[in-house]
């Protein structure tokens, strides 16, 4: 049997990164309480890859995507340090005028719920028109109506459809619209947040198998969000875990799956899985919960639940330790592993990081 | 799974139970088209399919919160297919569901331990509010939450808590049979995994019978003792857990059990086994293989008429004529 | 981890050994929620401040001004303008202004806040037995209210009042007629909505009669619409009413009333323009301040209602 594994995906690229976030936090802050959401992430997506960031509810993974496209709601999001870089430039300095430019354009969303994503009052095609012209506003209305019908069929709607309504399309047709809106002006990054958790299983792997294609024609980076392995392990070339506002693990997808290294809780995850493989009559699922992003506890966050949990991952949170040129993992168990050096990210402002007495 | 001990009268049977619903424009939507089922105590069967396949409508038909068209519901050898509110109400102490959201399916205006004592007060289980509320308690410590929590609200709490909150609500007349409506397709994983640990060891304690609706294959797996898969509001196949994943019979079973991502790298470039098309529609349906206009082994004979369904082998019910001749090749490509 | 062991307490969440000692299941309070959110609303705050003087005013109206006053013409005094003896002066009648505010107020208010509650009463009893029931119920009543609203209001009312006469009682039937309409809709909208919340069919998977359902899931959860709508309506009532009593269908004379002030200040509006300025006043003052703390509630009560 051939070896299996994309060997391409596996070079270490030394070009620039299409996508750069370093030390980002973000905190939402109401009259009551401020949620921390984001604590100090580091991610990198490459040109033509896809990186799955992976965590459960709460994690701070929708919050992230929202921060790339400074989407946060207005009177309660701040991104409080950090830099987010898009194609070598900063977003974070970007005036709003040159956002909109970006949005939609150079980095497209797709969010999780294709119920709502559609206006109910307007036909597929004029929403998709309405993208279209709006980042090309040149184009005549002729050229404008091609497009549509291009973009519709590149996801597999019949062209003729584009006079219909939303509620005249199933879940998986609507999820192919919201994603052919988002491809339509060819964007260079797409991030798509829990694109199929809304979907039959059945229409998940042709949604998905969708997404792969025009990944791979388009040449789109993809961010995909999602709590499924499996669908990181079918479609990622790199992955992020998420946990309580951290990256606590991230590397390719060798890495992550097939690794000797992992963080207490990735291998949580994998473990609680319900596996069609499996024999075993019971779960194993991490005891606990999430911890309260208003209410962080010092150190690590997974400590409560860790099974491995020392005196130190209470007091002090775990520096990121880089292995291979690619696998970044964030606890204590690799303080002594020698094979792993610590990274400092290029430094924004120092505060956080290093010292965390 | 325990040992069930099937010698003895089931205690939830149907028979050919259909419950059709009249459209605006006069058309007939057949969400649930002659099911047949048995159910034992202590046994739990998983009923599978997609959104459209009626097994929501299945579950709520069973409990007669939705009136059934046709067929017959036996309950402990009652039947009760025709009962009225009244007597069902009775019927309401054995008989019991647990929703799949839990965010809607609890009063937002109630405190969690007003929720989970209501049932017992409709009921007037015991003489005084202090007595139901104490009993209640007893429930919260039964499904693991916390009695501190017993005042809050549940918006208050998060999905796995407020699921457990509809366990406890669900537990406490003491039923026999609980439908388990699609229970932690609204949970994080890891959370899924606790509450179905809680469920399995309930089921262990109390000796319920489970119907366990979801469109989570491995989920089902788990907790199932024998599995129903269901497509537009037909039995496809029927048969015990392991059997279905060792040896799937229908094609619609084998195209579910391929579309489902798995968590491995080493089988990344295989091409997912995609089922071409959309669900066709429930509504006024015509005889017929149903899964034939998307199925690649479709023949003319397949769309003649509904295929019946037939025990291809002990214990193992299809509903596809071509199931023999296709199990060779099933199970080729299912190969772990 | 020890307490790894054992697994129910592991699906009890992060806190094992937690106190289990509640021993009196209190339902706290949500009204405590709800008064903190409103008190951030300025607006709502200052509107709030507003009304609790002006009911004050009018609740002791006997003692600042005795209703002799309001209705004891001295000749003397006709259109005098105010002073330190008059603060708001004096009418064509001689009667002094702020007295006659006061007490015409008193029957301003009663009449407007009797007229809400009873038409509200009326209105969201029809309307859930509309939204619960349906079908044949549901038609007949919302056909009956179509036939209602029909007709104008204020003819309506002309008709009620002029056939039965006008005082307080029959006031209060002619406007709770008028009103009462827009609470069918309201509420029947609300119930259907909330009939299809799935807690109700846990509720009836549990046994729940339908009384029982209207009652103790379907009104608590529709009471933040519904209350919203009451104090707005107050504050419709407030102008509504003072519109009859300057057509001359209100409480009949020598009782003072503001829509009654406003009619009779215009006949003297050239010689003393201040007269219509009072009465005018209170009635707007009152109209806003109602519908601040109308807008303060609805802010208040939302979010709770999305959650």
């Amino acid at each position: 049997m051939s070896d299996n594994i994309t060997e391409v995906k596996e070079e270490v690229t030394t070009a620039a990164p299409l996508l750069s976030i370093k030390d980002l936090k973000v905190t939402y802050r109401t009259d009551l309480e401020v949620v921390e959401a984001v604590n100090d992430i580091y991610l990198e997506i490459g040109k033509g890859k896809t990186l799955g960031l992976v965590g459960e509810t709460g994690a701070g993974k929708t919050t992230t995507a929202l921060s790339i496209l400074r989407l946060l709601p207005n009177r309660t999001g701040f991104i409080d340090k950090g830099e987010i870089f898009f194609d070598g430039e900063s977003i974070l300095d970007m005036t709003e005028h040159q956002m909109q430019h970006v949005r939609g354009n150079r980095i497209s969303m797709v969010f999780q719920d294709p119920m709502t994503a559609l206006n109910p009052v307007l036909t597929v095609g004029d929403q998709i028109a309405e993208a279209i012209k709006l980042h090309n506003p040149h184009l005549s209305a002729a050229e404008v109506d091609q497009k549509v019908e291009d973009t519709l069929q590149m996801v597999g709607i019949l062209p003729q459809r584009k006079v219909e309504y939303p509620h005249q399309f199933s879940g998986g047709m609507k999820q192919r619209v919201v994603i052919a809106i988002a491809l339509c002006c060819e964007p260079e990054l797409l991030i798509a947040d829990e694109p199929t958790t809304a979907l039959d299983v059945t229409i998940q792997a042709q949604v998905l198998s969708m997404m792969r294609d025009l990944r791979d024609r388009l040449g789109t980076s993809m961010l995909l969000i999602t709590h499924d392995l499996g669908i990181v392990a079918q479609t990622c070339d790199d992955v992020a875990v998420m946990y309580a506002g951290e990256i606590i693990e991230s590397g390719t997808t060798k890495d992550i799956f097939l690794g000797g290294r992992h963080h207490p809780y990735t291998v949580g995850l994998f473990d609680s899985i319900p596996d069609l493989e499996s024999k075993s009559a019971r779960l194993n699922p991490i005891p606990g919960l999430m911890p309260d992003p208003t209410d962080l506890p010092p150190g690590c966050p997974f400590a409560p639940r860790c099974r491995e949990c020392m005196d130190i991952c209470r007091e002090k949170r775990p520096e990121t330790k880089l292995f291979g040129e690619t696998h970044r993992i964030r606890c204590h168990k690799f303080d002594q592993d020698a094979a792993g050096t610590v990274v400092t990210d290029e430094p924004v402002e120092e505060e956080g990081g290093k010292q965390d007495e | 799974m325990s040992d069930i001990d099937r010698t003895a009268e089931p205690l939830l049977k149907t028979v050919d139970l259909q419950k059709y619903f009249k459209l605006k424009n006069g058309a007939m939507l057949h969400a649930v088209d002659g099911i047949n089922m048995e159910l034992w105590p202590g046994e739990t069967i998983g009923v599978v399919g997609e959104s459209g396949c009626g097994k929501s409508t299945l579950g709520r038909t069973i409990l007669k919160l939705i009136e059934p068209t046709a067929g017959r519901i036996y309950f402990e050898g009652k039947d009760i297919t025709d009962f009225k509110t009244a007597q069902m109400r009775k019927m309401r102490q054995d008989m019991q569901i647990i929703f799949q959201d839990p965010y809607s399916s609890i009063d937002p205006r109630k405190s969690v331990i007003e929720v989970i004592a209501e049932y017992m007060i409709i009921h007037k289980m015991f003489r005084t509010k202090a007595e139901t509320y104490d009993q209640a308690a007893k429930y919260m410590d039964r499904v693991g939450l916390a009695r501190r929590y017993a005042n809050s609200y549940p918006h208050e709490l998060d999905g796995g808590r407020r699921q457990r909150i509809g366990i406890a609500r669900a537990l406490s007349l003491n039923p026999k049979f609980i439908v388990c409506d699609e229970p932690v397709s609204a949970l994080d994983v890891s959370i899924q995994a606790q509450i179905l640990n809680l469920l399995m060891d309930l089921q262990d304690d109390m000796k319920l019978a489970y119907m366990f609706v979801t469109h989570d294959l491995s989920v089902v797996k788990h907790i199932s003792d024998k599995i129903m898969v269901m497509y537009l509001g037909q039995c496809v196949e029927l048969c015990e857990s392991e059997e279905l994943f060792k040896n799937p019979m229908h094609p619609y079973t084998d195209a579910l059990l391929a579309a489902i991502p798995r968590p491995d790298i080493t089988r990344r470039n295989m091409e997912f086994k995609l089922i071409k098309g959309e669900v066709s529609s429930p509504i006024n349906v015509k005889p017929g293989c149903r899964f034939g206009a998307r199925c690649e082994y479709c023949t003319e004979e397949c769309l003649a008429a509904d295929p019946p369904l037939k025990e291809v082998s002990p214990g193992h019910f299809c509903a596809c004529i071509r199931a023999e001749e296709l199990k060779a090749k099933l199970q080729a490509d299912n190969e772990f | 981890m020890d307490e790894l062991k054992n697994t129910a307490a592991q699906a009890a969440g992060a806190a094992v050994a937690a106190e289990d000692e509640v021993v009196t299941f209190k339902r706290p309070s949500q009204a405590k929620e709800i008064w903190r959110r409103f008190r951030k609303n300025r607006g709502s705050m200052i509107g709030l401040i507003i009304l609790i003087i002006i009911f004050l005013l009018l609740i002791f109206a006997e003692f600042i001004s005795p209703y002799e006053i309001a209705i004891k013409q001295i000749p003397e005094n006709i259109l005098a303008k105010p002073s330190a003896q008059h603060p708001f002066g004096c009418d064509a009648y001689g009667r002094d202004v702020l007295s006659r505010i006061l007490h015409g107020g008193r029957v301003s208010l009663a009449i407007a806040l009797i007229a809400t509650m009873t038409s509200c009463i009326v209105g969201s009893t029809l309307g859930a037995i509309a939204g619960y029931f349906g079908k044949w119920i549901d038609s007949i009543i919302m056909r009956a209210l179509d036939i209602f609203m029909s007709v104008p209001d204020i003819l309506f009312t002309m008709t009620v009042v002029v056939a039965l006469g006008a005082n307080f009682v029959n006031l209060l039937i002619a406007l709770t007629l008028a009103y009462f309409t827009n609470y069918v809709r309201l509420v029947r909208s609300q119930v259907l909505n909330l009939s299809e919340q799935e807690y109700v069919e846990a509720a009836r998977a549990g046994g729940s009669g339908n009384a029982r359902i209207i009652l103790s899931h379907i009104i608590p959860n529709a009471m933040g619409v519904i209350i919203v709508n009451v104090t707005l309506n107050v504050a419709k009532i407030i102008i509504y009413e003072s519109t009859l009593s300057f057509l001359g269908l209100g409480m009949p004379p020598p009782q003072p009333e503001w829509g009654l002030m406003l009619s009779e200040a215009r006949e003297v509006m050239r010689k003393a323009p201040f007269l219509l300025f009072f009465p005018a006043a209170a009635i707007v003052i009152c109209a806003c301040c109602i519908n601040l703390v109308g807008d303060g509630l609805r802010d208040a009560l939302d979010p709770h209602l999305k959650s």
